[in-house]
């Protein structure tokens, strides 16, 4: 070892290094990924904090890649960056901790395997040989690994097993209960599915105007104080997905114990466990080391596609992708990199591109339709959304989802933007809605979008002219924007019966809000003041989704037609 | 979740590293002096972060850290300045492990410099152990949510960004504000479930008549043996400035660890703190990221802030308020910026604000407290709190609105709501926000004020509050039907 700067290391003497090679970097063995060979020179990142380490100190090629352990017992677990599990780890967490392969509480935990093929049958990747039924909420299988295939000498019978016995032999080699997972190549599928199949989030903002598909990216974009970690936090706990991966990249600890807090306590309505325990939280907090950082998002998609392949429906969750571009821009600057835009390096978009696009909905080896969402976080600095980071994601996500600070601070939450957010797949999933019973979805969801843009322009009229010099049925439509801001995009995420909102629910909270503005349409045209209307009280509209249950569609349309009567009773 | 270390790792405290540091070595050989750094050479068993002592031929002694290894360079940054320094006549010991200091409970009542050494004629600090000054990441499993109210007595802290215990909330001020008034009000007032607070004061680049303000306004909890003063003063050496927080917080994190008290960590300014790690990055010729500042300002700073929180198992706690200056007023400026992205929430004070006579000057629009939601409420506080809260919040909203609307098209063609709306800010503003420097309002006042500057508005437009608790708190007006 020659340099030693924070987490660049150079070493030199090492001739047979390739390129992501893992090397154990001095007298306390932490880990570092080869990133550039020249000659018998080499330029590593440490992934833990190297004081301490010293010209003439030892680096001993590992021959494998950075690569977690994956098998049962992710599910409710808390892993860092590097998939060490942190669950069993000390209070402090000092360098030089073993990986989960080393563990003694992940090996020497026992499992149940159950085989579900037979000794003399021939698989191929992706074929099952068997579940582990312990293991979290969803059921377990035990796969034929990527590049093995061929007929099963053996398989071990029903029984109890450790993470790193074998439970088969295919093809003449053989396949542990756990799988080592190279992170930074993406798991093998058959092929991609086009189509859309919406992923209901429970957020109406979302399902209802901007819907994201299963497999595809959506990338939240929101300055500080914008309550992008609260929406987050919200998907993770009602996404109707298989398997949440939240991956806290350079975020706060409080967060994550929030995170973790939280999803212990809630109950899963389709399994009757807890949330946590269809969750992996990858914990990689802001004052981690920081090249961990940077692993910390591939380990996330690495494990998503782990339970892609057993054939679910999984979301990775990352908050935030602004802090591993900040991993990436600060190790290129100590590398002396030349820089691209504001100092990030210039492979910035095709990083973000490699992390976007392993999102998919797939048919994997085995045959399972299944998909990986991914919904990452995006913090620009200052707010700007024209930085680097902000204007590569939306280039490869589908949906956008920009929170502005203005709803944020009038405390409209979730505060996404209706005019900055985007969603590229909203007309197919309105296809499916319509070919799934709802065949009024697109026509709410375009009525909606145009009532926002209608109600924005008259508020900027009113602002030079007055409200009393509008036209009465101008005054409506202003009042029916705030109908719908106020009555149905603006959701309690703390509210038993707001913090989730059936597709029903909120289909039947827009046509209450659409009656009664057609309704208050039809009182103008019959002669009725505008501001008789205005004063009238709209509160059962308003408190309609705090005051109804979460998928009671009926009790918000019992309030429609109250509503409407009173209304009547105005002329 | 099992937590099998918890007993093998000893008391839980922070763990020094033992290996992979090397023993003491000393050098005379100096290759370079360039802004706050110096390049040894010919060096060897020096490992990286290593701290080192400096002597001086006529007796000076200084202290740096080493910031890069390169074969048998040593690049150290001096906290002192490298001032009257030359390339012959120094002598460098390196002390074989990053920087430690004694921990314990005899800091309280101390008044030290930013280096901790003291500067009250006292002895020197003896602690009953010693720590690094950086500190290991708390383990997010270990970590408690923040949930208990810390109440400092003024309205409107208490009342829209309720601080919680653990939690890291810093105050953006712009110079000329009474940012460090505040600081001191919350630092002398602050109570949770009726337990004092330990205070560590941290000032970085504070003026003297700034240290001297402060040492007042908080005389009665230095002399209870309650606060530990770190004080770098303006013209005191940059590059210390550096260190003083995380002494600050090494020392904070044992008494809340190691000694269960509850400790609040006050560090001003911490515009001055980035300053001089943006001098150390400049001399060092690292890319720039924004307005000169190094590329990991961020992880910089967060290595502070997360150092907040509550433990398991452990009673004590760490809440963290930074008070940051923004350059002319802009929060997006990287400091307040990147400060804002790390912490749960921030209080904002603004000029326009304090030019209306209006103390503590916060704009209670920009501000927030992202822990509130779980440290405010029934069973924390009082039931109707969280709704309160946010109703005065968007009725403010609405406020604003209305009176800049009343200044383009007047007052007389402003709808009756929209003049209730005026009548309710000025209210709010004189009956809740504003209050004395001295004044310490139970939580109870706070709320029963809120919900009278309501009272100024139709019941129909409190849309965020429950119709039980309209009936159960609001008062009677006159006029209302």
């Amino acid at each position: 070892m020659v340099r030693v700067s924070g987490p660049l290391v150079e070493i030199e003497g090492g001739g047979s290094l390739s390129m992501l090679e893992l090397l154990a970097v001095g007298p306390r063995r932490i880990s570092a990924e080869t990133v550039a060979v020249a000659g018998t020179r080499a330029t590593l990142q440490a992934y833990e904090y190297t004081g301490g380490l010293k010209a003439g100190d030892v680096a001993a090629p590992t021959g494998g890649e950075l690569s977690g352990l994956m098998g049962p017992g992710l599910l409710g677990g808390v892993f860092d960056g590097l998939m060490r599990p942190l669950s069993t780890a000390p209070m402090w967490l000092a360098p030089g901790r073993a990986g989960s392969a080393e563990e003694q509480t992940v090996v020497a935990r026992e499992w149940t395997f159950r085989p579900e093929a037979a000794t003399g049958n021939t698989v191929y990747a992706g074929g099952i040989l068997g579940t582990v039924p312990d293991s979290g909420s969803v059921v377990h299988r035990v796969l034929v690994p990527p590049g093995f295939s061929g007929r099963i000498d053996w398989l071990a019978p029903e029984g109890r097993v450790h993470a790193l016995d074998p439970v088969a032999v295919v093809g003449g080699r053989a396949v542990a209960l756990s799988e080592q997972c190279p992170v930074r190549r993406p798991r093998p599928f058959l092929s991609r599915h086009t189509g859309s199949v919406p992923l209901h989030t429970g957020q109406r903002v979302l399902d209802l105007l901007f819907p994201v598909a299963r497999g595809a990216a959506a990338a939240v974009p929101g300055g500080f104080g914008t309550g992008k970690t609260m929406m987050l936090q919200q998907i993770a706990k009602w996404s109707d997905a298989d398997v949440i991966v939240y991956v806290g990249c350079g975020e706060r600890g409080n967060e994550m114990a929030d995170v973790l807090h939280g999803l212990s306590e809630l109950d899963d309505g389709r399994t009757g466990g807890k949330l946590i325990d269809r969750t992996v939280i990858i914990a990689n907090t802001s004052n981690m080391p920081m090249m961990a950082r940077e692993a910390s998002i591939f380990t996330g998609i690495t494990v998503a596609e782990y339970y892609r392949d057993m054939g679910y429906d999984v979301v990775v969750i990352a908050d935030s992708t602004s802090r591993w571009a900040e991993a990436l821009r600060e190790f290129a600057n100590r590398n002396g990199d030349l820089p691209a835009e504001e100092g990030y390096p210039a492979n910035l978009a095709s990083q973000l591109a490699s992390f976007y696009e392993r999102a998919g909905r797939v048919t994997t080896l085995g045959g399972k339709t299944a998909s990986v969402t991914v919904i990452g976080a995006v913090s620009p600095p200052g707010g700007d959304m024209t930085e680097p980071v902000t204007t590569d994601t939306q280039r490869f996500v589908r949906s956008l989802w920009t929170l502005d600070r203005d709803l944020a601070y009038s405390r409209h939450y979730p505060a996404v933007s209706w005019t900055g957010s985007f969603a590229r797949d909203g007309e197919t999933i309105g296809a499916w809605h319509a070919g799934n019973g709802d065949p009024g979805w697109i026509l709410r969801r375009s009525r909606a979008l145009a009532l926002l843009a209608e109600s924005d322009r008259l508020a900027e009229l009113t602002e030079i002219i007055g409200l009393t010099s509008l036209p009465g049925r101008e005054r409506i439509t202003l009042m029916g924007g705030r109908l719908l801001r106020e009555g149905v995009l603006m959701q309690n995420a703390l509210s038993v019966n707001d913090g989730f909102c059936s597709a029903e629910k909120g289909a039947a909270l827009l046509d209450l809000v659409f009656d009664v503005v057609d309704a208050c349409q039809g009182l103008v045209e019959r002669g009725v003041a505008a501001t008789t209307i205005e004063q009238s009280d709209f509160g059962p509209v308003l408190r309609a989704r705090e005051e109804t249950p979460p998928s009671d569609a009926a009790a918000v349309r019992a309030r429609s037609s109250e509503v409407l009567q009173r209304l009547v009773a105005l002329q | 979740m099992t937590r099998p270390d918890a007993d093998a790792d000893g008391s839980a405290l922070p763990v020094p590293p033992s290996t992979g540091f090397a023993a003491l070595v000393s050098h005379g050989d100096v290759r370079e002096l360039r802004g706050p750094l110096l390049v040894a050479g010919g060096i060897e068993g020096v490992g990286w972060d290593e701290f080192a002592t400096i002597d001086m031929d006529g007796g000076e002694r200084r202290h740096g850290l080493v910031l890069e290894i390169d074969h048998d360079l040593a690049t150290v940054q001096v906290l002192e300045s490298t001032d009257g320094m030359s390339l012959g006549g120094i002598r460098i010991r390196f002390e074989g492990r990053p920087l430690h200091i004694p921990v314990g409970a005899g800091w309280l009542g101390r008044v030290c410099n930013g280096r901790g050494e003291p500067l009250d004629g006292g002895p020197p600090i003896a602690g009953t152990a010693t720590l690094p000054v950086s500190g290991w990441p708390l383990n997010p499993v270990y970590r408690e949510p923040p949930q208990e109210p810390v109440l400092t007595g003024i309205s409107v802290v208490d009342g829209l960004t309720t601080l919680v215990r653990g939690q890291k909330l810093p105050i953006f001020s712009v110079p000329g504000l009474p940012h460090l008034t505040l600081a001191t009000q919350i630092a002398a007032q602050a109570t949770s479930g009726g337990r004092s607070f330990r205070v560590v004061f941290a000032a970085m680049g504070l003026t003297h008549a700034d240290i001297a303000y402060v040492r007042d306004r908080l005389e009665e909890r230095s002399a209870g043996g309650e606060l530990v003063l770190l004080l770098n003063a303006a013209d005191d050496p940059v590059i210390e400035r550096i260190l003083t927080p995380r002494i600050a917080l090494t020392i904070a994190e044992h008494l809340a660890y190691a000694e269960d008290h509850d400790v609040l960590v006050i560090m001003s300014d911490m515009t001055s703190y980035a300053e001089a790690v943006r001098e150390v990055s400049a001399a060092r010729r690292e890319i720039p990221a924004r307005r000169g500042y190094p590329g990991y300002l961020y992880s910089d700073l967060a290595t502070l802030y997360e150092r907040c929180g509550r433990a398991k198992g452990h009673h004590g706690s760490v809440t963290i308020v930074p008070v940051v200056t923004m350059p002319a007023g802009d929060i997006t400026h990287p400091v307040p910026d990147l400060t804002g992205y790390i912490t749960e929430g921030q209080i904002v004070l603004a000029p326009g604000i304090a030019a209306r006579g209006i103390y503590p000057p916060v704009d209670v629009l920009s501000s927030l407290s992202r822990l509130m939601r779980s440290g405010a409420g029934e069973n924390r506080t009082r039931e109707d709190h969280l709704d309160v809260a946010a109703q005065v919040l968007a009725a403010m909203a609405r406020a604003r609105q209305a009176t800049e609307l009343a200044e383009l098209i007047g007052a007389g063609a402003l709808s009756e709501t929209d003049r209730s709306y005026i009548q309710y800010r000025t209210s709010v503003e004189k009956g809740l926000f504003n209050q004395g420097r001295d004044e310490n309002r139970t939580l109870d006042d706070t709320l029963d004020r809120a919900w009278e500057a309501l009272s100024a508005l139709p019941e129909n437009e409190l849309t965020m509050v429950s119709t039980a608790f309209l009936k159960r708190y609001l008062p009677a007006r006159d006029d209302r039907s």
